[in-house]
């Protein structure tokens, strides 16, 4: 009999959909147990950080890293991680592209501090009371909070990353596909993948999703999901939703769709580029239909026409604005006002 | 760029960093002839070479923003005129989502230009040209290109300039 | 038999710190300072993490939220998310059709099922009970209770909670993070067979969740060392106010319904609807941690004490049954005899309680899910309303499995977000959890002796209440501006001066 390996499971910036991700195994959380013993996980086990720093260099078999890097405390724990497993996988979108809390980067502390602890609407706040990182009270009792950034970053950004798992949370298909690569590691000795594998499918989602696509798509307007109802059979592109499934990875079963939703994006980009919003962009703009009076149309009718995408950056970075080339939102200088010559 | 000695943006005034993507069969040949009938044409620009502006991703004209580029334009064959029918099509309706994108990341739109230029207008690529680097002069580097000096100086406070 | 108590030994630190607290969600650390003498001078309960949705949701089309902010939390995604979609159907004028509201209760009383059902058997009661506070704490888990109470037990718990799990997927099209809510109702109506799944799985979580307050009858309410702990009022207890969602009989209900407050002494002193909540609720921010502390507007911000005169009050369970006449299901309304019978007139205050009313939770929403699933009308192809106009502005209310939830939303006549708001169940309970956090301490660490059971009692202090922190901090931080206050010889502030 093998012997058992062991793991563990820590977050970052992460709504802890993850951790629950792991809790669904179900009855395969038995099967991972008479593989590998959970040595540390601070939503399951009272184990502390103490006890993590404490164990040696390299002794625990796979880390599991989930939430998206963006103090002090998840980088350095995001260290510690890298330290003390062998190997070390970024779990779920967050890790692997900044997830939703990536969205942050549209904003910065500032703006982040003014709005909640000021601004909200049941916030009273008349003694401009806001978190400090090192605070005292009267009776000389020293707290401290991690330190906050104004950027969000991936795990890989940090450390080293054996493998990524993506999705949002992962699902039950793609833990079942990492479950058999530890059996087999652990029983037979199969070799991991190489490293830098992102588990899931290596195909497109619209390869996956369920609908009808017809042979040659051209949108006449683009919708958003509240202004009309969607046939649950058709390709939604085909319908003006935006869906994110042909810039999207497969892996997930294409759940969203198969609940009459379209696809946001949350398996990151295909296994063949690296930029999920620019292809996204790309390809609908490709899409949208030629017109006869093509010619006839005016850049400002076109700028008009493609305003119906309502929020490019929010939907096609929505999972990896992290990861995207530009990054993070920036300010910057204005057009100074005059007599502008030419077109644009 | 790269390889070039880079020129901090404080000392000698700011020198712009523009790249044109120009499609084979119009743009191209319109700024060839630019040069052919000496057009002035001021010098703070790279044009990258492509078979057609349909061929130029979204992502490229990110890279170069996020790389230091100040000012990026796309310049292709009028609508009607594309040697490949329709590919200038699909381009105009990539560059205008894609300044929409753009702008949400901050930039400027003055600093992103779709332009049509056929073979024979040598002197609309000058004018249009000249314009935007007068325009990219006076909005100075581009926040992405900032970035990049300040981390090249190691001014980790710098970087909340920014939002 | 459960380790209640283990021996102690002495410390000399003046500075206990437990870093991270375990077996709840969210990232939070617990600080005790000890006097000269070893006895208890003061304790803080920091959240300590934060992400900025209230800012970075801004300028996203409105009708794109339902399925962002599931991402406040991944254990209780679906308040959020229909909260979400409940405050839209107001902001684009889509009044969802009467199947639609019953669908997004069905799913959510699986919801309520799976995420209660998880705190109870493997955050907090199981562990802290079954095997003891006191007991190892490499076993006191969730993997250490299936050892105790063997596999078959494990397994039917790990079976069930799937079951509630089944009815999310299909419901919500992913248990974790759904997106079936949309402005104007939902977007999928329920197949029959569906229906019979979800029914056939509803009739054996009812069985499940009888067998589940069985336990916590056997394990907690018949032990005699663990009802003194419960019920000692220098322990865990509070006298709070409490509120909570009631239909219009005054019973439980999870949506749609009013908000009621109890006060200290058993009374309401308010009801009212979504729409008038920042009529009631203000939120203080504190310089020592992430997440701000909800009071009642109307009495004031009084610092972090209990009584009549504190604005502070109390959600969930516990609040909720206090704060419900009745509830609609007949053997939830049994035990919830039961629960007042044993433990006194309301308002009850034992924090302990919470485990208790958790588990008669579960078995109102089991039943309530039985109930639905039996109605036809959940099968309706009527399950959507399309938005009529942009009115720019709604508030969604549901109470989450740890408290009441808002969402409140602006958008411009695009309906892109312009502004937003959210007050999260657990800040709520953030006041009673520092409070029984510094109760226990106070009363269990004498003359500098600790033990890791004591230590585990004191976080028990916030676990009753199975706190949600990645929700309650939805926002981030920067530097303080700074603040001065001047004293005269008598410690009487005559000016602030802040910046």
């Amino acid at each position: 009999m093998s012997e058992k390996i062991t793991i563990a499971l820590k977050r970052g910036a992460s709504c802890v959909g993850c951790d629950i991700a792991v809790v669904n195994f179900n009855e395969a959380l038995f099967t991972l147990l008479s593989l590998a013993d959970i040595v540390f996980s601070p939503t399951l086990l009272d184990v502390k950080y103490d006890d993590l720093r404490a164990m040696p260099s390299q002794s625990i078999t796979i880390g599991f890293y989930h939430g998206a890097v963006r103090n002090s405390d998840n980088e350095e724990m995001a260290k510690v991680m890298r330290d003390k497993c062998q190997i070390l996988i970024a779990y779920g979108a967050c890790a692997h592209m900044g997830g939703i809390p990536g969205l942050a980067n549209v904003t910065n502390k500032q703006a982040i501090l003014e709005q909640v602890y000021r601004n909200t609407l049941s916030t009273n706040n008349e003694d401009h009371v806001f978190p400090q990182e090192r605070y005292v009270d009267q009776a000389g009792h020293e707290l401290t909070l991690p330190e906050f950034w104004d950027e969000v970053k991936a795990l890989d950004d940090v450390v080293d990353v054996d493998y990524y798992v993506p999705a949002c949370p992962p699902t039950h298909d793609i833990n079942m596909q990492i479950l058999n690569m530890v059996k087999l590691f652990v029983e037979e000795g199969k070799p991991l993948p190489p490293k830098g594998t992102v588990i899931a499918s290596e195909k497109n989602l619209c390869d996956e999703c369920q609908r009808e696509k017809s042979d040659h798509l051209s949108v006449e307007q683009f919708f958003r999901v509240h202004e009309k109802v969607f046939d649950p059979d058709k390709c939604f592109l085909e319908q003006g939703l935006i869906c994110m499934g042909p810039a999207t990875r497969a892996g997930c079963g294409a759940v969203c769709p198969g609940a009459n939703m379209p696809c946001r994006g949350c398996m990151g980009p295909t296994a063949v580029v690296s930029e999920q919003g620019a292809s996204m962009l790309s390809a609908l703009a490709s899409i949208y239909q030629i017109s006869d009076k093509e010619n006839e149309l005016a850049e400002e009718q076109i700028e008009r026409i493609m305003s119906q995408i309502t929020d490019p950056l929010g939907c096609f970075y929505r999972f990896s604005l992290p990861k995207s080339e530009l990054g993070r939102v920036v300010k910057d200088t204005k057009t100074p006002v005059k007599e502008k010559k030419g077109k644009e | 760029m790269d390889g070039q000695k880079r020129e901090s943006l404080m000392e000698d005034g700011f020198k712009p960093k523009i790249i044109i993507f120009c499609c084979n069969w119009c743009a191209y040949a319109g700024a060839d002839l630019a040069g052919v009938t000496r057009r002035k044409i001021k010098p703070h620009f790279r044009v990258i070479r492509t078979l057609c502006s349909a061929r130029v991703d979204p992502e490229f004209i990110m890279h170069a923003f996020k790389k230091g580029a100040d000012g990026v334009m796309v310049a292709g064959c009028h609508p009607g005129d594309c040697h490949y029918i329709g590919g200038n099509y699909r381009t105009r309706r990539r560059m205008a989502l894609l300044k929409t994108m753009l702008m949400q990341f901050g930039l400027n739109k003055d600093r992103f230009r779709l332009e049509w230029i056929s073979a024979a207008e040598g002197e609309k690529f000058a004018t249009v040209v000249n314009e935007f680097v007068d325009t990219i002069i006076e909005l100075g580097p581009s926040p992405y290109r900032k970035m990049i000096e300040e981390k090249r100086n190691k001014e980790p406070a710098a970087l909340t300039n920014i939002g | 038999m459960p380790e209640i108590w283990d021996k102690k030994h002495k410390t000399d630190t003046r500075h206990i710190r437990i870093e991270p607290v375990t077996r709840l969600e969210g990232h939070a650390k617990i600080d005790i300072f000890l006097d000269k003498d070893g006895n208890v001078e003061d304790t803080y309960f920091q959240v300590v993490e934060l992400r900025g949705f209230e800012e970075f949701c801004k300028g996203r089309p409105a009708e794109e939220l339902p399925r962002i902010v599931t991402r406040l939390c991944g254990v209780c995604p679906w308040p959020h998310h229909i909260a979400s979609s409940t405050a839209l159907d107001k902001l684009f004028d889509a009044p969802p059709p009467a199947p639609a509201l019953k669908v997004r209760e069905m799913g959510y009383c699986a919801h309520m099922l799976e995420s209660h059902l998880e705190h109870i058997y493997a955050l907090g009661p199981a562990p802290d009970f079954v095997l003891g506070p006191a007991a190892d704490p490499k076993k006191r888990n969730v993997f250490g209770v299936i050892e105790a109470v063997g596999l078959e037990v494990g397994k039917k718990v790990i079976v069930h909670r799937g079951y509630a799990v089944e009815i999310e997927d299909m419901v919500g099209g992913k248990s974790t993070h759904p997106v079936f809510s949309i402005p104007g109702g939902i977007s999928h109506p329920i197949t029959s067979e569906q229906r019979d799944r979800i029914r056939e799985l509803a009739d054996k979580l009812v069985d499940f969740c009888e067998f589940t307050l069985t336990i916590v009858n056997d394990v907690i309410l018949s032990n005699k060392d663990y009802m003194e702990i419960i019920l000692n009022q220098d322990l865990y207890y509070h006298r709070s106010y409490h509120m909570g969602m009631v239909d219009e009989k005054n019973q439980l209900t999870f949506y749609g319904g009013k908000l009621r407050i109890m006060d200290p002494e058993g009374n309401e002193t308010a009801k009212f609807s979504d729409e008038e909540y920042l009529d009631y609720i203000a939120e203080h921010p504190v310089p020592w941690s992430y997440l701000k502390f909800p009071y009642l507007k109307k009495i004031g911000w009084k610092g972090i004490r209990d009584g009549m005169d504190s604005g502070l009050y109390r959600v969930a369970p516990l609040s909720r049954l206090n704060v419900a006449e009745g509830l609609t299901t007949p053997k939830a309304q049994r035990v919830y005899t039961e629960f007042f019978n044993t433990l006194g007139k309301k308002p009850v205050q034992n924090s302990l309680a919470f485990h208790w009313a958790r588990a008669i939770e579960c078995l109102y929403a089991a039943e309530r899910l039985q109930e639905l699933a039996n109605d036809d009308e959940i099968m309706s192809r009527d399950y959507r309303t399309i938005s009529r106009s942009v009115k720019g502005e709604g508030v969604g209310v549901i109470e989450a499995p740890r408290g009441t939830l808002f969402h409140h939303y602006k958008a411009d006549k695009n309906g892109i977000i312009t502004d937003l708001n959210l007050v999260v169940a657990s800040a709520q309970n953030y006041g009673a959890m520092n409070m029984d956090i510094r109760n226990v301490a106070r009363q269990l660490i004498r003359n500098g002796e600790i033990s890791n059971g004591i230590l585990n009692m004191v976080e028990m202090g916030f676990r009753s209440y199975d706190p949600c922190f990645s929700c309650a901090t939805h926002a981030a931080i920067g530097e303080m501006p700074m603040q001065i206050r001047i004293f005269n010889s008598r410690r009487e502030e005559i000016k602030r001066i802040s910046r």
